[in-house]
């Protein structure tokens, strides 16, 4: 019997939950989330806005979770983290017990000091639920809105409210969108599907000075806004672990079974460092995907079981107005790349060494999934004809036998 | 020269309401009959290839195909039919001579449908097969004529090897060559299942198939064809082909084309060479010839296997199975006029042999006569199409029956008489791998003992109806037989009498 | 637990599979009506050539990628069969790039589907089995 503590209450959290519960099911858990809501979907809160899904239907676990995996849920800040007396104190200097911690807070906005930026009235951040609640209640049919940064969440929160403003500018000091994981090509296919959609971009560009409604860029142009969107970039949450003094890099450092530097703490999720395994480097994979499987390989080590994960890549499937793209692993600048290319799509795989080491998909990204798993599994693809893979993934690239227990064995 | 445009034999008839255009049918036509039209956007058909096979149709998951004969008709003429005129057509075109597939399809009188079986009433209680034991096991090869004893007084019990078959039925000889791999591996599997034998044909036997060996016949014919001592060894029996039913009197001929790969192999001949069986085996010119080769298999496989003679049924059958049952054979099989084959010139089809069941008749009595029936086993076949035909032909006194047309139409065979051109869309008479993977052993054997069992079940209930609990007080039993619509020659000839004599 | 198996040696690529299934998932009781003129979103889609062909569907994997990467929480498992809500669904599509099988894709509103065994419409057994005509898909414990 132990006490669990997790800190966070987002997708790692559930991870480490349904982790620790996998191994143990009578220990006590208790999880300190700094939101005031059940654990709910973050990346959903673009189409919370878009009006594809609601408050009941965001949350990431049924209503009951808590109660049906036996978890005290408590809301509040945790603001100390004594490794020592293995307390952590929350900022209303709640006190709380525990044996072993796994820290998931997450990650925050990073938000650069503007001048000027507080005579701006409307300025929002676009990371939570609250955030986009309270960005929801400033929207109108007229609304001017000018989003700083041209990445993931500033593009799908411009989607999000795309129906239910006047217009929409997105600057960026990249010369290009989505620039964390798009070249130029790729990224001007998409740009030119956005800006179809209405969306105004001024990139190589950014807001340097705000003066109320008026925001002077680098370039010394202004533009005028009523609502600002703030979405330059994030931070790891990494404050707690380096007051228990955890080793943090940009993230809090962990190893393959999430335990950081200090005995009996665990970190997931967006706060830590994973280990990307298509770069063979240790970084920040701050992705859905790889915080669930954190977080529950957390929750499992955390519990007495055996759990690691060496096979963690950046990937991302993101869409607007009905472009999809996908994209998973590495671009080598020595790699080899197959491209197959239309007027709206483009396809691109990145092969160095005989395995597929990153892949670039837009436009149709159906079975995207088989190139994901050649990038996640090193697959050797050097008997595969590649100028066929290409242009449709397929598992007609595997031998028979491989197939035959693919498909015809459990898994 | 321009050929004389022939109409095609079939319409597809699509309902356009039902068409979903989903192209199964298109994907499944071997023939290529169907297409789809990307600019229509709709199913359209080449009737002109079309043979009728009704692959399309039985897989159109919208029932929307049915094949109709075409109803464009040259001048009603009693003499000269449609297709006697589209012969001459056709060989006016090509200068060819015309082949066929599968048994004759003439209206020739069907004797098993002209002969009813009798069924116990009162004074001769039926048996319930439901309740009570009913046998019907038999046994295939020479009997002893007496009681023998030895020097003690000791019953003699060691007889001549005999072929056990749970039900007198067997699978007949079909090369695999002629059908496929696919459809040997059903056959094989199914008689193992059901206690019964199949007939390699004179294909020889696919290695993959020896583990089959105590329910397989091997056949020895004119081309002599994957004879080795291992394939008579694997055997249960050993069948020497010298006439077939469907094409008494001539050879047979696989085209090099065919003969690829495993087939080679099996043949024992090199890839690409025409596999020719002589008309007659070369060292075949009387009966004392026969009984040579009879006894060298017997010698080969040390007296422990019954040696078949398989001849085709022709006019003075009785005579040659007389001499047949003197030569040493423990069984002989005879094959009507109406059994089917994967290719055979139309001529001989439809023209040469006659109908078994008179054979059958005349071979028995005459064996009888001659005071030697016990010297052999009959086994008939050539279009037994039911239990009731089994029944039939057991009690005009066969020991068991051949069948094939109807193993194939469990298999999935649509009786669309093109196995010559070897496009068969159901996997059968094909050698094309992706078509041969149309028929599933999994599937083509358990349909093989599904019917099968049936036919048992039924043999029983016809058995049970006549008060007879075993199939050998059956055999020969042509007082349960009586015929309707016969002269009475054919009367006389299956020693039959006339319903209500 | 029963699952939908391939064997890919009997494969003829009819493609009857994908029909029954976009059939079968259509909620109408009439083949033609169901599929007549329109696009099929099947659950279970044919792969290969040159005389190779197999089918792919969901293989409910004890340890599914698709679960743990739901953005949405949209994906559970329950009793060994792995479900997508489609009302939580917002058609992020991050299932068709994380499963191995390619076996999900967008459905005709966006929302990503893929085969649940005919647990949930009325085939009660999974419709591509039960429609194949060559025992290439089968539905069994293995």
């Amino acid at each position: 019997m132990s006490d669990y503590l997790i800190i966070g209450n987002g997708t790692a959290a559930v991870g480490c939950i349904e982790g620790i519960r996998s191994v143990d099911n009578e220990s006590s858990i208790t999880v300190v989330s700094a939101e005031n809501h059940h654990v709910y979907s973050r990346p959903l809160i673009s189409y919370y806005l878009e009006g594809k899904t609601d408050l009941e239907r965001m949350l990431y676990r049924p209503a009951d979770f808590y109660e049906k995996n036996n978890v005290r849920l408590i809301y509040g800040k945790a603001a100390k983290l004594d490794i020592r007396k293995r307390t952590v104190t929350l900022a209303d200097k709640h006190k709380q017990a525990f044996d072993k911690v796994c820290i998931c807070t997450g990650s925050s906005p990073f938000v650069p000091q503007f001048e000027g930026l507080d005579t701006v009235k409307k300025r929002f951040t676009f990371m939570t639920l609250d955030d986009s609640l309270a960005l929801e209640k400033a929207l109108t049919k007229d609304s001017r809105v000018l989003i700083v940064g041209a990445g993931l969440i500033g593009l799908k929160c411009a989607e999000g409210i795309a129906e239910r403003v006047g217009s929409i500018t997105v600057c960026d000091l990249a010369d290009r969108v989505l620039s964390s994981i798009l070249d130029s090509e790729c990224a001007a296919v998409m740009q030119s599907h956005l800006e179809k959609h209405g969306i105004r971009f001024m990139l190589g560009d950014t807001a340097v000075r705000f003066d109320k409604n008026t925001a002077v860029m680098k370039s010394g142009a202004k533009v005028g806004f009523d609502i600002l969107v703030l979405a330059v970039g994030v931070r790891a949450e990494t404050s707690l672990a380096a007051q228990a003094g955890c080793e943090v890099d940009r993230g809090i450092v962990i190893d393959s079974e999430m335990q950081t530097t200090v005995a009996d703490v665990y970190a997931a999720g967006d706060c830590s460092e994973g280990f990307d395994s298509s770069t063979g480097t240790q970084r920040v994979l701050a992705i859905l995907p790889n915080a669930y499987m954190q977080g529950r390989c957390a929750g499992v080590n955390m519990a007495g079981g055996s759990s690691s994960l060496s096979d963690l890549i950046p990937m991302n499937s993101i869409g607007f107005f009905g472009l999809h793209c996908a994209t998973a692993g590495a671009y080598p600048e020595d790699a080899q790349v197959y491209e197959e290319k239309s007027a709206d799509s483009i396809r691109r795989l990145y092969v160095r060494n005989d395995k597929l080491a990153g892949f670039i998909v837009i436009g149709d990204v159906s079975r995207a999934g088989i190139y994901t798993s050649l990038v996640r599994e090193k697959t050797s693809v050097e008997d595969v004809d590649l100028n066929e893979l290409k242009k449709e993934p397929s598992l007609a690239i595997f031998s028979s036998e491989v197939r035959r227990k693919k498909l015809g064995g459990v898994v | 020269m321009q050929e004389h445009y022939i109409y095609p034999e079939f319409e597809v008839m699509r309902n356009k309401d039902r068409c979903i255009a989903c192209r199964v049918c298109e994907r499944q036509c071997a023939n290529e009959v169907h297409r789809f039209d990307t600019e229509l956007g709709v199913m359209i058909a080449d009737e002109a290839r079309c043979v009728n096979c009704q692959r399309c149709v039985s897989l159109c998951p919208t029932h929307a195909l049915k094949i109709v004969k075409s109803d464009c008709r040259l001048r009603e003429n009693a003499n000269w039919s449609d297709s006697t005129i589209k012969e001459i057509y056709k060989q006016a075109n090509s200068g060819g001579v015309l082949l066929s597939s599968m048994g004759n399809p003439k209206p020739f009188p069907v004797y098993w449908d002209k002969i009813l079986i009798n069924a116990s009433q009162v004074t001769n209680p039926p048996i319930d097969p439901l309740r009570e034991p009913m046998e019907t096991k038999v046994f295939l090869g020479k009997k002893p004529d007496d009681i023998r004893r030895d020097e003690n007084g000791e019953l003699i019990t060691e007889i001549s090897p005999q072929l056990e078959l749970s039900m007198p039925v067997m699978f007949s000889a079909m090369s695999y060559g002629s059908i496929s791999y696919n459809a040997h591996a059903s056959l094989a599997r199914a008689a193992t299942e059901l206690g019964i034998c199949y007939n390699t044909g004179e294909g020889g036997l696919h290695e993959d198939f020896y583990v089959y060996g105590p329910n397989t016949v091997v056949q020895v014919a004119s081309g002599r064809f994957g004879v080795h001592k291992n394939y008579l060894e694997a055997a249960a029996a050993v069948e020497i082909k010298m006439g077939q039913g469907a094409k008494p009197g001539i050879g047979g001929h696989l085209p090099g084309t065919k003969i690829v790969g495993d087939i080679s192999r099996t043949r024992m001949i090199p890839e690409g060479s025409d596999a020719i069986s002589p008309a007659p085996h070369h060292d075949i010119y009387s009966i004392e010839d026969l009984r040579q080769l009879v006894f060298s298999l017997k010698e080969a496989t040390e007296y422990k296997k019954p040696i078949i003679v398989k001849v085709a049924a022709v006019h003075n059958i009785a005579a040659i199975a007389s001499g047949i049952a003197r030569s040493g054979a423990d069984i002989i099989a005879i094959d009507g006029f109406r059994g089917g084959t994967g290719a055979a010139p139309t001529r001989i089809r439809d023209n040469v042999g006659i109908p078994i069941e008179l054979a059958l008749a005349s071979v028995d009595q005459r064996l009888r006569d001659e005071g030697i029936r016990n010297n052999v086993s009959l086994v008939v076949g050539g279009s037994v199409r039911s239990a009731a035909d089994v029944v039939k032909a057991i009690a005009l006194g066969a020991d068991a029956v051949y069948v094939a047309t109807a193993a194939l139409l469990a298999m999935g065979c649509h009786l669309c008489r093109t196995c010559q051109s070897g496009k068969c869309n159901w996997g059968i008479a094909t050698q094309r791998p992706d078509l041969v993977k149309r028929l599933n052993p999994d599937i083509g054997s358990q349909r093989l003992v599904n019917l099968m069992n049936a036919w048992r079940h039924e043999i029983k209930e016809l058995m049970g109806g006549m008060g007879i609990n075993s199939i050998e007080s059956l055999r020969g039993n042509r007082l349960m037989l009586r015929g309707v619509g016969l002269t009475a020659k054919e009367l006389e000839i299956l020693g039959i009498s006339h319903a209500g004599e | 637990m029963k699952r939908v198996y391939v064997n890919e040696e009997w494969c003829l690529g009819c493609h009857l599979c994908e029909y029954n299934c976009a059939y079968a998932n259509s909620g109408i009781d009439d083949m033609v009506k169901a599929l007549k003129g329109r696009q099929i979103f099947p659950r279970v889609h044919i792969e290969g050539n040159d005389g190779i062909n197999y089918a792919v569907s969901c293989r409910h994997c004890k340890d599914p990628l698709c679960v743990k990467s739901c953005i949405a929480g949209a994906i559970s498992i329950n009793d060994g069969v792995i479900r997508i809500d489609k009302n939580k669904c917002v058609g992020c599509l991050t299932c068709v790039l994380v499963c191995p099988y390619g076996a999900v894709a967008a459905g005709p509103t966006g929302v990503a589907q893929k085969c649940e065994l005919c647990l949930s419409n009325s085939c009660g057994e999974p419709a591509c089995a039960k429609g194949c005509p060559n025992n290439a898909i089968v539905f069994e414990e293995r």
